[in-house]
């Protein structure tokens, strides 16, 4: 029981494509007409939406409202951005400021995603099914303003400085993350099924980052402070046995960094401290 | 082209004229006695109101100092910006806007002069460049001198007259207007990793305090006969119980005031004016400085009033910026100018629900009412430091109506409204305070003659807001006010109409304003300028032939040349 309107590419983007207006919050109300009308910008010049997008209704029933947006949207950005309900379903690459600031609703993408998934993000659900960009969660450069909650989940490998500035809610990333994930981190948990390249929690006040896999060391404003057997991420719980560090030390932090004990023996060495 | 602005309500402080109906004629760029209306381009000002061009004495809008905190903060541009229109060029920021942006937005508001306040001299070049991109308004620009090492050697020995002589180098070599000082003596402190606790605090190796500072300094601008006054940003800047020490700043150079002439200028006064011992229990000490400041002529001063937004504050005094950091965790620049000053930015929000900076709203405001004599204080908010220039009209309603005031006051931290002064206050300025405040007394202040008001050889800078007098309270209707001050109907520089509603249509090169001594003596006896030669070599990393700006440099020079007796 729902509205579905399909929107798909009319050609291959060369430029970016600043499209914010895809949202189940614009889109709510008006008529195919209407929504064909919508500004969206090709590089520098103003567009209207059905310019660059072919716009279908598949369903009209009442309920919810559902984006589907099939094929190549890599070049496109702010998808979803400020949305508060209602559900974007991409079949193909998701550009840039996915769902930049987004409140509520839900964004699913059958694809990769580019940086700044969910940046700023307030509330409301993000899944790639693929893998993700840098700055997965952080806020525009500059601003401080990181993600407060709600939830990310990245199927694939996630770039660097995911969950930047991150205030609050939940980044689960299943493949690995490269340098500087939680940077700066205030508040919130960050997962990593997989490896993380380093520098890992850099500048974080407080928050969890939780990396299962390998790293390749752990900053040395890091404190070893117990180990521990599992640890519980949203209900469930990550068998371990994990170090845990409190850091970063050097900005007066009091973040937790659990670092997986069997993957990674080279920091066995730390457990001297612990007696 | 010929003009003639006709029926508005004028307001000419300088003139005293307050409100009447009459006409304005232009021709040449300055304002004249009559023109042929039949060949004069007629703007029609019935039910508005005429001002001369708007002054900004103290505005922080170019130079390396703006263009780090422009670089540090690309989210300040990101939500803000202007598209480019056939005469216009793109930009961007809320609090620290792009060059061409700034002069477009103070044109916009009726303003057609700017005071960029503190220039490290070694920045001197950067600056001129940037003000150079900074169209349409008219422009200065004040040299830090009050922690130079020269200026604190010549000090220390008493050698005021080499004082004076280097002073009057300086300035001309950096094409500046004034001079500025900032937290005198503390300055170099920091160096030391330490700051100055008071007026007689010895800075460290020199062994001149910040007393010996701002009286030297301010013996020389007299000396110089500079047209403004020295430009004072005091010791103990945004510290609670600072109030005093800004009296004593005031109190100090008191005995060198001759005649009715102000002396000292005492910048943004608000973030000094904090009494109490601690963060706790700061509160306003505007009753004292208000006071002071009214049972003595010596003494100007501008508000530094804030605004609750987002904003980045940049100044030259490094340890307070580095307080600032603490305070805030927020990012931060701090640097430390060679032989010559220091500076630091920390972006910072004021927020309404603190106790601390609705304490500091409602400071800025009390300064500006308990002061009587409107020919004392000016409207500023130390831009960007505490909120962006473009809050004036919101700062105009507030000095307008007691019950734009209260509107503010009924949202502000709980403890905060309730030891404000404010509720206190029934004052509501007119049109012609107004007047004063953000144009003919800043004009005063500044020694500049050919501007801040409306008499016959003046130039033409011109203001037309739409909004009439007889029929618009400006304490009930209080938004009328802010959004006419906002846009102004027509912006005039120079004879030439530069913005109609919120819209620029021409977009003129403003001019330099720059202080050129003609000495009786020559300035640099073949003594000194080996001295000088020497210490470029040994402290700068710059060589004393590349320091120097030439006039050439400048884009449109409008040098003003004092004679001196040294
Ligand atoms: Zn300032």
């Amino acid at each position: 029981m729902k509205i579905i309107i399909q929107v798909t590419p009319r050609y291959q983007f060369k430029v970016p494509v600043y499209a914010e207006c895809i949202s189940p919050n614009v889109f709510e109300g008006k008529g195919l007409e209407e929504i064909s009308r919508l500004e969206v910008w090709e590089g520098n010049r103003r567009r209207r939406l059905n310019e660059l997008f072919k716009l279908e209704l598949v369903k009209d029933e009442e309920g919810e409202l559902t984006i589907n947006l099939v094929g190549n949207f890599s070049k496109v950005r702010g998808i979803g951005a400020k949305m508060s309900k209602g559900r974007i379903i991409v079949d193909g690459d998701a550009g840039m400021h996915l769902g930049e600031g987004m409140s509520g609703g839900e964004i699913i993408v059958n694809g990769s995603a580019g940086s700044w998934a969910g940046g700023s993000m307030r509330g409301g659900r993000i899944e790639i099914k693929g893998s993700a960009g840098d700055y997965i969660g952080a806020p525009y450069r500059g601003s401080n303003e990181g993600m407060k909650a709600g939830l990310i989940i990245v199927h694939g490998d996630a770039g660097r400085e995911v969950g930047c500035l991150m205030r609050g809610g939940l980044v689960k990333i299943y493949g690995s993350v490269r340098h500087f994930v939680g940077i700066n981190m205030v508040d919130g948990t960050i997962f990593v099924r997989g490896d993380c390249a380093g520098k890992a929690g850099a500048g974080m006040r407080n928050g969890r980052i939780i990396i299962c896999g390998r790293i390749p060391s752990v900053l040395p404003t890091f404190t070893i402070d117990s180990i521990r057997p599992n640890v519980d991420v949203d209900g469930e719980r990550i068998p371990g046995p994990f170090y845990r560090f409190i850091g970063d030390i050097a900005d007066g932090g009091e973040g937790k960094l659990f670092v997986s004990k069997v993957t990674n023996p080279h920091l066995s060495h730390y457990e001297k401290y612990l007696q | 082209m010929s003009l003639l602005i006709k029926n508005g309500f004028v307001y000419d402080p300088v003139n005293g004229i307050d409100g009447e109906v009459m006409d304005i004629a232009v021709e040449g760029g300055r304002i004249v006695e009559k023109v042929d209306e039949r060949e004069a381009h007629i703007i029609d000002a019935s039910g508005m109101i005429v001002m001369p061009g708007g002054i900004d004495i103290h505005t922080h809008i170019a130079g390396a100092e703006v263009n780090s905190g422009r670089l540090l903060r690309p989210e300040d541009h990101v939500y803000d910006f202007e598209p480019k229109t056939a005469i216009t060029r793109s930009g961007v920021g809320h609090s620290i806007p792009s060059t061409f942006t700034t002069g477009y937005r103070y044109a916009r508001m009726g303003y057609t002069f700017v005071c960029n306040p503190s220039m490290p001299p070694l920045e001197a070049r950067h600056t001129h460049e940037e003000l150079e991109d900074t169209p349409i308004v008219d422009k200065a620009t004040f040299p830090l001198l009050g922690d130079w090492w020269f200026v604190l050697e010549y000090l220390r020995d008493g050698l005021i007259k080499e004082c004076a002589e280097h002073v009057a180098w300086m300035i001309m070599a950096t094409k500046g207007y004034a001079i500025k000082i900032v937290n005198p003596g503390g300055l170099e402190a920091w160096g030391f990793g330490r700051n100055v606790r008071d007026l007689d605090d010895q800075v460290p190796y020199f062994n001149v305090t910040p007393r010996e500072i701002i009286r030297g300094l301010c013996i020389v601008n007299k000396i110089l006969s500079l047209p403004h006054t020295i430009h004072v940003h005091t010791n103990r800047l945004g510290q609670p119980g600072n109030y005093i020490t800004t009296i004593k700043t005031m109190d100090c150079v008191k005995d060198l005031a001759t005649s009715d002439k102000p002396v000292i200028h005492i910048t943004h006064c608000q973030f000094s004016a904090f009494k109490g011992d601690s963060w706790a229990n700061m509160k306003s000490g505007a009753e004292d400085i208000a006071k002071y400041v009214n049972s003595h002529s010596h003494a100007t001063l501008d508000m530094g009033q804030i605004i609750f937004t987002d904003t980045t504050t940049m100044t030259a005094d490094g340890p307070w910026q580095y307080t600032l950091y603490e305070l805030s965790g927020n990012k931060w620049v701090n640097h430390d100018v060679e032989v010559e000053t220091s500076s630091g930015i920390v972006p910072f929000r004021y927020r309404r629900k603190s106790y601390v900076h609705a304490t500091m709203w409602s400071i800025g405001l009390e300064l500006a009412l308990l002061i009587n004599d409107p020919w004392k204080i000016y409207l500023t908010t130390d831009h960007p430091n505490g909120g962006p220039f473009t809050s004036y009209p919101k700062i105009i309603s507030w000095l307008m109506s007691r019950r734009a005031r209260e509107k503010t006051l009924e949202k502000i931290n709980r403890k905060a409204r309730a030891r404000s002064l404010l509720p206190s206050i029934d004052r509501e300025l007119t049109f012609y305070e107004i007047a004063i405040l953000t144009r003919a007394g800043q004009a005063k202040a500044l020694g500049l003659k050919s501007k801040g008001h409306l008499g016959v050889g003046a130039d033409a800078d011109i203001a037309i807001y739409n909004i009439n007098p007889r029929l618009v309270d400006p304490a009930r209707d209080y938004k009328t006010v802010r959004r006419a001050f906002s846009n102004a109907a027509y912006t005039i520089k120079g004879g030439k109409i530069v913005a109609k509603m919120g819209e620029i249509i021409n977009v003129p090169d403003g001019r330099t304003y720059w202080i050129n001594f003609n000495m009786d003596c020559d300035v640099f006896s073949q003594r000194d300028l080996a001295d000088l030669r020497r210490k470029f070599r040994e402290y700068w990393t710059v060589e004393y032939e590349n320091y120097i700006i030439p006039e050439s440099y400048l884009k449109v020079s409008a040098p003003i040349t004092v004679r001196v007796g040294v």
